[in-house]
């Protein structure tokens, strides 16, 4: 039963109150793509176990997408923040270095 | 291997069970194998006995992180059907529910197959024409079922409440070879004759890496060493994404939480399973005496082996709406697993951009009926190095082509 | 026997006597008892039978952790199967049966003789029971299933309601015992908002029995003082006969309250499910005392030691006359004091512990009781109720020393925290060898949605079993979980306990040490599900290891008491069984609930027509009044079709059609969709949005359009209009108004996030009405208002104005072929409006229909249906859409999709009609076509389907819309449909327009 905090709103939302969307920063291939870049775009998804870049939808609330990075085996929620943010915010790719030195990075 | 039966019972009794011998060994991995299976699961295990079985092919490890048949094996709610829409699904489940039917004599281990019928509730006008058109597709399939009214669906299950007040019983799709079996005997009845057939089941043993020349691959590294191979199949469920990885490609897939319940057990009340597919909620009785029951999946990435509570509470609420009897039962035990879902929501069993490299993955919330097809499909395919016909549609160059085999066009979802 | 003492008992109160049925018996108690104590009162031991071997089953425990005495409580809508005793209080009336012995408890045939128990160890049922093949489905497991399932099933609909109750608290405490209070105490004194809840009714747990001393004070003193102090503090919340059931992600604490399971004359709930949201949680659940593995530890009269002494402080309730003690620490020697001094014999205190002279056993021996050091059980003797011991020494093999008549055994193996609640979310635990113990980590908590730590565990559960270092303990996890939830803690002297110090314990895992296998095969784990230590031993020996496989092999723990009493010594036998140390072997996974929860407090209120709201239209009403057959779509109802008096569904839908043909017929689509979007970049999002070219759209225009998935597939379909310059309205199906608008702002907030563009789902705010046929026009001349002549109103436009008076926006859309008119009117005046049409129309002979009448006439025309045309798998240009996909656009959604080699296969199936030879035969929904020809895998090749199928009354005929292989170039060959039943059902494949192709009935 997770708990993200929706940018837009400023509200700390139950899961109930969320939609999720499946991973985040995708690049949209469309008309002129090649079949892998389509394929990839579609289907292809990270799919990590650890940080991971997901959309979430605030349904039952303000209605707002917004975006957050998540630890997909410990649930861990490392920060949320716009949908209309092109690539994770510098300062939340630190945040989550530090606490998972492992980490490879943002990868899309 | 010493062969299971009464009089062994009787024979071990006397000498107060001393002599059983191990079910399956515990070898210590060799350097080599023919056929390396990374996950002893229903699936791996299940692919391990073909090959050998089918094929010959008996120097086969089997490598598995954890304990064999500890994954989603033994954790669903073990419906067997095969009642599916499309051909390629239909294929390859109604293969899986016929081994079902004589696997306890095959592995000489009782599986408790019990084709007890399994019925998908109709409970709005689009999905009676859904389960029709599902009647029609299987009976040119050779999957024998039937779309039965409200009164039989009743007689066949009287806990159920047909008259609600919400979604009333419209008829059902029926097939009465469907039924249930035992998880956990599926893994142990397939692991003990790999184990008789010679092939290594390696338990507690990561695979940390994947070895490969010049587009093909070589072996694996393991927490117990590394391990050279001629061919390698990964057969791990939700956690195919991670080892893909490794591999160096990425699947179309994503592992998500998918969680069940059972009640206390009572006496028996109900002979059927039921799939209640509007309201979202399935439910069967155990033998010994559980309501055993199931739902949806969360929506997000996770591989925790918890799911949300809410789910738990969506399911209950559909099945007290359609079992009211269940009101006064209570909830025993929760758990969840983790599924790998496939854009189409079918299964793959491929090869992959890796040579001699082979996946069986993306079964869902479905795989434990699948299990028995599964393996005799993945095992030919392995053995041939190319899909036969029960593999064929299910690869992955699918995805690329746009060629989908969706399940959920008459269902909704695909259990 | 088992009696009411004279004296004694904390809790009851012997001026309120109560009377209950047990077995058909009329027996008495005393208010505060529980069923379980009444009936050892009443000298009822033997209260059930085992699951396997329907052994004689008695009380072991006094709480939650009892395994055996689950009874049938109640009758009719009321009874509910598998109830502890030891957690039912005892009220007027109440009436309970034994479970799963036939005939009679005292004489069930499902009992198995010494005998048999030998042919059925761990497992058998895997190794036999195979031959012949059908013998499984139709003689074993039918025996099997009968034999198992412990109690009935309830038959009757639950007469009793539920509820859920949401709440947010900085701290929430489990367990009322004197670490819950204390932690409570100093997590509210810090200002923060606290909720403590304890499973049963009272308050203190084990420390009142224990004789703890706090403050200089008695136990009872303090616990009441303290519970006074939370209740007047207005941040805290006290609850009791409320369980801490589950510990979730992200401080999700699931909690079931009993409301009137003790009094179930009030009125009310009887179960509430409350769903919290803590900052942090404090679990204080105590422990659980461990039984000891001897030979004949199952038969009645085999008892915890602790829960002895708790029925006789308690109760007052002896549970015989002559109790044996078997221990493996000081802790059961207060129970032999506590008996020796209610007047009781204790006969002996066998101690396996080579000797015993800590302040307890010294208090013991001063007594007078005797203490026989190093000793053992060899074994019970007696069935259905202990007749006495014999005794052997600890380190052999069980040679009897000694015969000790009893007619009970008071046993204690130690005691282990309870950590359900810290485990279910993933915290992690330690042995701890010296108190062979698992306890908390509090290096690895479960984690919160920050990854800190959301768990304090307090006391006993956290491995202090000593009240003085539980009570120090406790008050510092209050303490902590207030800073952590961001509170300051108080300054102030924290309550200090006065324990008697106890020696340390020896693990005993095995009585004796040497237990050789025919002792083992009567030394019973899990007493529900009769798991003996042979068969752990067993499963090891066949290689089922791992701690998860001896638990599926052997059902160890898996029973409704969830091994809260068997896992513990069952790993420890595993392990010795492996040679291995106990926490290599692991524990098994804790799941919630911790105790069970009824699954009708799961569900809550939402049951019947709460079960999901019904979303209705502005003319719901109206069809309820007269006549509808529902149809459920979406959350919505449509009336399927609207009954006159005597008719039958067929013959309605009959006539709502043809009505509508010659006459007028009257239709709420308020269901459809209508999402408006609106902006100086409105016309851009919908090119991309839609197949179509919407930009090109002029206002006053309406325009037919698409959607497509971007995987391709046709997802919707609908009418757009073009309010003004930068404002659409876009129609959509009945069930996607809102897929679509989540889909729409999807697009507009993440990828063109730059777009100029709002969107409003403006579904509920119109009713919309269709006036449908030849006299359609004459209809809304006489509601006046609106000129609605062809001239000013043609095909495709639509026109703003009143009607009857009614602000109204009319569209000329027609999805049946005929002139119709779709009237969109505020929602507040639907139902009226409505009413004006009937009126008006009346004279032309307007009536009402339904969705059915809906379906034929769209389907006459051949306009597809989403949903039947269309499954999800289906691209516009199956269906000879291509008119509607734009071939200027550079993208949509969808077009990159609908380019990959499948979907510009030549041998997709196309939309076509179909025809059927014999006019009378109406072809199945959803029946497929065949060629002839088989499939490698044995299935027969197909090569079309129906999407839909009716009886047209206009045409007189079936007709019918399917999807053929290369169809539309196959017009008038004839395909084969196999039924179900067997026949072949022959049909032409024609144009799928069936009326009027020219369109001159809607273009009037």
């Amino acid at each position: 039963m997770l708990l993200l905090t929706c940018p837009n709103c400023g509200v700390e939302a139950d899961e109930t109150e969320l939609s999720a969307g499946g991973q985040a920063h995708l690049k949209r291939f469309a008309a002129g793509s090649s079949d892998d870049e389509f394929e990839s775009y579609l289907f292809h998804r990270s799919n990590a176990k650890g940080v991971h870049f997901e959309r979430w939808r605030h349904s039952y609330g303000c209605g707002k997408w917004f975006l957050a990075a998540r630890d997909t085996n410990t649930l861990e929620v490392f920060g949320t923040y716009p949908a209309q943010t092109p690539e994770p915010p510098k300062d939340l790719i630190a945040a989550i270095k530090k606490k998972r030195p492992d980490w490879k990075g943002f990868a899309k | 291997m010493k062969r299971y039966s009464a009089f062994a019972i009787a024979r071990e009794a006397v000498r107060y069970h001393q002599g059983w011998e191990r079910a399956w060994a515990s070898p210590v991995p060799k350097k080599e194998y023919d056929v390396i299976i990374v996950g002893a699961g229903g699936h791996g295990l299940a692919t391990a006995f073909y090959l050998g079985k089918n094929f010959g092919i008996t120097n086969v490890a089997i490598i598995e992180k954890g304990w064999l048949g500890g994954g989603n094996t033994g954790r669903n709610t073990t419906i067997i059907r095969s009642n599916y829409l499309q051909d390629p699904s239909a294929a390859i489940y109604e293969k899986a529910r016929s081994l079902y039917e004589t696997m306890s004599q095959d592995l000489n281990y009782n599986v408790m197959f019990s084709p007890r019928g399994v019925m998908m509730l109709a409970q709005t006008e689009h999905e009676v024409r859904g389960y029709k058109r599902t009647a029609h597709a299987n009976a040119l399939q050779g999957v024998k079922t039937e779309f039965i009214t409200p009164g039989k669906v009743k007689y066949l299950c009287p806990i159920i409440e047909v008259n609600g007040p919400r979604f009333p019983v419209l008829g059902a799709l029926w097939q009465a070879r469907g039924g249930t079996a035992r998880h956990d005997a599926v893994a142990w009845g397939y692991a003990r004759a790999c184990s008789d057939m010679g092939m290594d089941i390696i338990q507690q043993c990561e695979v940390t890496g994947i070895t490969q020349a010049k587009g093909q691959v070589t072996g694996v590294e393991t927490s117990k060493g590394a391990i050279k191979c001629k061919k390698l199949a990964m057969v791990v469920a939700g956690h195919c994404g991670v080892l893909a990885e490794k591999a160096g490609f990425r699947l179309p897939v994503e592992s998500v939480a998918l969680q069940a319940l059972v009640s206390e057990p009572i006496k028996p009340c109900m002979d059927v399973v039921v799939m209640a597919n509007t309201v979202h909620g399935y439910m069967s009785q155990s033998d010994k005496g559980e309501m055993v029951i199931g739902g949806g999946t969360d929506g997000f990435n996770n591989y925790t082996q918890r799911g949300s509570f809410h789910h738990i509470e969506e399911t209950v609420r559909a099945l007290v709406e359609t079992f009211p009897m269940i009101s006064r039962l209570k909830m025993l035990r929760q758990w969840g697993g983790i599924v790998d879902v496939t854009g189409d929501r079918s299964p793959i069993l491929s090869k992959t951009p890796l040579g001699n490299c082979f996946i069986n993955c993306g079964w869902g919330t479905g795989g434990f009926k699948a299990i028995p097809g599964s393996g005799w499909a993945m095992a030919e395919t392995i053995a041939k190095g190319e899909p036969g016909a029960l593999a064929a549609p299910f690869g992955l160059d699918r995805f690329k082509e746009g060629r989908f085999i969706d399940e959920s066009v008459a269902a909704g979802v695909a259990h | 026997m088992s009696t009411r003492l004279q004296t004694g008992g904390t809790i009851i109160d012997r001026g309120q006597q109560i009377e209950f049925r047990w077995n058909g018996k009329r027996l008495r108690g005393f208010s505060g008892d529980t069923l379980a104590s009444a009936l050892l009162a009443n000298n009822q031991m033997l209260l059930g039978r085992s699951f396997k071997y329907h052994r004689p089953r008695g009380l072991v425990a006094s709480g939650a952790e009892e395994p055996n005495a689950l009874v049938g409580l109640g009758e009719g809508a009321r009874f509910e199967p598998n109830q502890r005793a030891t957690t039912t209080e005892l009220f007027s009336g109440l009436t309970a049966q034994p479970q799963n012995a036939w005939p009679s408890l005292e004489f069930d045939i499902g009992a198995l003789n010494k005998m048999m128990t030998r042919f059925f160890p761990a497992g058998f049922y895997y190794k036999t029971f195979m031959y012949p093949r059908a013998a499984w489905k139709h003689v074993f497991e039918p025996v099997i299933r009968k034999a198992a399932g412990l109690g009935a099933a309830p038959k009757d609909p639950d007469a009793d309601t539920y509820e859920h109750y949401h709440t947010h608290t900085d701290v929430m405490v489990i367990g009322g015992g004197i670490s819950g209070l204390a932690a409570a105490l100093e997590a509210g004194r810090s200002g923060a908002r606290v909720l403590l809840v304890e499973q049963t009714a009272n308050f203190g747990g084990r420390a009142i029995v224990d004789g703890v001393e706090i403050d200089g004070g008695d136990a009872e003193s303090w616990i009441n003082e303290t519970l006074k102090t939370l209740n007047e503090m207005d941040n805290v919340t006290v609850v009791n006969r409320c369980l801490g059931a589950g510990v979730y992600d992200h401080g999700y604490v699931l909690a079931y309250q009993r409301l009137t399971d003790h009094t179930p004359d009030k009125d009310g709930p009887r179960h509430r499910l409350w769903r919290i949201r803590a900052k942090q949680v404090v679990t204080a659940t105590g422990a659980l005392e461990r039984p000891l593995s001897f030979a004949g530890n199952d038969v009645p009269g085999v008892m915890l030691a602790g829960a002895v002494r708790d029925y006789a402080t308690l109760y007052g309730v002896s549970v015989g006359d002559r109790v044996v003690i078997a221990t493996n620490n000081d802790d059961a020697y207060r129970t032999a004091i506590t008996l020796h001094r209610a007047g009781l014999i204790v006969p002996v205190i066998v101690d396996a512990r080579p000797e015993a002279n800590g302040t307890l056993p010294e208090q013991a021996r001063a007594l007078g009781i005797r203490i026989d050091t190093g000793k053992a059980i060899a074994k019970v003797k007696g069935g259905k109720r202990v007749t006495g011991v014999s005794l052997c020494v600890q380190a052999g093999e069980g040679s009897v020393l000694e015969e000790v008549a009893c007619d009970a055994v008071a046993m204690s193996g130690g005691w282990s925290p309870v950590v359900h609640l810290w485990s279910h979310c993933g915290g992690k635990l330690n042995w701890d060898a010296e108190q062979a113990m698992f306890r908390p980590d509090p290096k690895r908590p479960p984690t919160g949605a920050d990854g800190n730590g959301m768990l304090h565990v307090a006391g006993t559960a956290n491995g202090y079993l000593d009240a003085a270092s539980a009570l120090a303990d406790a008050g510092q996890a209050g303490r902590d979980a207030a800073k952590d939830a961001g509170f300051k803690p108080a300054a102030g002297t924290a309550p200090k306990a006065v324990s008697e110090a106890e020696a340390p314990i020896l693990p005993v895992w095995s009585m004796p040490q040497g237990a050789g296998v025919k002792l083992q095969m009567k030394t019973f784990l899990d007493y529900q599900n009769d798991v003996k230590v042979s068969d752990v031993r067993l499963a090891a020996r066949e290689g089922y290891e791992s701690v998860e496989h001896t638990k599926r092999y052997t059902t160890l723990g898996m029973a409704t008491d969830q091994g809260k009493l068997s896992n513990i010594n069952g790993l420890a036998i595993l392990a010795d069984s492996l040679n291995a140390e106990i926490p290599r072997v692991g524990t098994t996974t804790f799941r919630p609930p911790y105790q069970p929860i009824s699954m009708g407090a799961i569900a809550g209120s939402a049951r019947a027509e709460l079960f999901k709201p019904v979303r209705k239209s502005p003319v719901h009403a109206w069809f309820e009044d007269n006549g509808a057959v529902w149809e459920p779509v979406g959350d919505w109802r449509r009336p399927y079709t609207i009954r006159q008096a005597g008719e039958n569904q067929k013959d309605a839908v009959k006539r709502e059609i043809l009505n509508t043909r010659q006459n007028v017929g009257l239709l709420d689509a308020s269901t459809l969709g209508k999402i408006i979007v609106k902006g100086p970049d409105a016309g851009k999002f919908l090119d991309l949005l839609y197949t179509n070219m919407m930009s090109t759209l002029k206002p006053g225009f309406c325009r037919y359009g698409l959607m497509c998935t971007e995987n391709g597939f046709l997802t919707d379909d609908g009418v757009v209009a073009r309010l003004d310059e930068d404002t659409f309205l876009c129609h959509t199906t009945s069930g996607g108004s809102d897929r679509i608008h989540a889909w729409m702002e999807d697009w507009l907030q993440t990828e063109w996030w730059d777009f100029k563009v709002y969107t409003a789902n403006l579904t509920e705010q119109y009713a919309q009405i269709a006036v449908v046929g030849p006299k359609a026009r004459q209809v809304l001349e006489k509601l006046g208002g609106m000129d609605v002549s062809k001239e000013s109103l043609p095909f495709m436009r639509f026109a703003e104005g009143t009607l009857a008076g009614i602000p109204a926006r009319a569209f000329r859309i027609s999805f049946s072929g005929e002139l119709s008119y779709e009237i969109a009117v505020p929602a507040s005046q639907g139902r009226a409006f409505w009413d004006k049409c009937l009126e008006a129309g009346a004279e032309f002979g307007i009536q009402p229909y339904g969705t059915e009448a809906l379906h034929v006439m769209r389907a006459e025309k051949g306009f597809i249906m989403i949903g039947d045309e269309t499954d999800g798998t289906i691209i516009p240009q199956d269906l000879n859409l291509n008119w509607a996909i734009s071939k200027k656009k550079a993208d949509f959604l969808g077009k990159r999709a609908q380019e990959r080699s499948h979907m510009t296969d030549p041998d997709r199936w196309k939309l076509v009609g179909l025809l059927t030879e014999n006019p009378a035969d109406v072809l199945p929904d959803g029946a497929y076509a065949v060629d002839g020809t088989t499939a490698p895998t044995g299935i027969k090749t197909t090569i079309g389907r129906v999407t839909s199928s009716y009886y047209s009354p206009t045409l007189d005929r079936s007709i019918a819309m399917g999807l053929v292989k290369h169809g539309p170039e196959r017009m008038g060959e004839v395909i084969d449909f196999p039924t179900t039943e067997g026949a072949v059902i022959k049909a032409k494949i024609v144009d799928p327009v069936f009326f009027d192709p020219e369109g001159e009935k809607q273009n009037v």
